[in-house]
């Protein structure tokens, strides 16, 4: 079954990213796709790769980069709200002349035609978020 | 048309639960993670709310708040994050509570 997640909540609010990176895992260990995974509002600090947490606890940011690298998932932030919190890409930092990315590897910013387009062409559609 | 409705609020803090409850038609299950396996607790004053419905609550949540599984109301399911994409995949659609 094809699956796309929507997550809204960023790494140390409550437990949204953390709950949404625990189905993911599980659904991939028995054998589903996840067709996208799509962060939202304040979801879109799962993909900035500068945070740099203790050695002992989870690294949110790096566990997310390391399944889409496996796995080849898509994630997708939401532009808009990246915008607002400071999450830039290369073609972010060029069109608001920004002098700095902070983009963590195997996310990309996207539009909300995104969670759109994976509501559709998957056969659920998981929200976790605040 | 069944519905897995994921509830992740204590019910003790907000009213998604209670939201939820209002929404649930016959076929449906309710899935408590995150704080609010709280509401699956025997003897808390909302038990009373799931009373009949299909009820599945998250172990690790629970265990990660200090809840035994002895401690929850009859009739309640246990589920690790397999059984919960287990049950995402059952039901015709999912709506998460926010």
């Amino acid at each position: 079954m094809k699956f796309t997640i929507q997550v809204n909540e960023g790494p140390y609010q409550h437990q949204a990213a953390d709950s949404a990176y625990n189905f993911v895992k599980a659904a991939l260990e028995k054998g589903h796709d996840i067709f996208r995974v799509f962060f939202y509002h304040d979801g879109v600090n799962n993909g900035t790769r500068l945070t740099t947490p203790p050695q002992d606890d989870r690294h949110v940011v790096d566990r997310w980069s390391e399944l889409a690298r496996e796995n080849e998932i898509d994630l997708v932030i939401c532009v808009a709200a990246a915008q607002r919190r400071g999450i830039v890409d290369a073609g972010e930092a060029e069109r608001n002349g920004k002098d700095a990315t902070n983009i963590a590897d195997g996310f990309r910013i996207s539009g909300l035609g995104q969670l759109i387009e994976g509501a559709v062409q998957s056969d659920r559609l998981v929200v976790f978020g605040d | 048309m069944s519905i897995l409705h994921i509830v992740n609020k204590s019910p003790y803090e907000k009213n998604s639960l209670d939201t939820a409850v209002g929404f649930v038609k016959n076929g449906d299950t309710v899935l408590l993670i995150e704080d609010a396996v709280y509401a699956a607790a025997k003897g808390g004053s909302v038990a009373a709310k799931l009373d009949g419905l299909d009820v599945s609550v998250l172990g690790s949540d629970l265990a990660a708040r200090g809840i035994a599984e002895d401690r929850l109301i009859d009739g309640v399911s246990v589920v690790d994050y397999s059984g919960f994409v287990d049950l995402v995949e059952a039901k015709d659609s999912t709506q998460s509570w926010l």
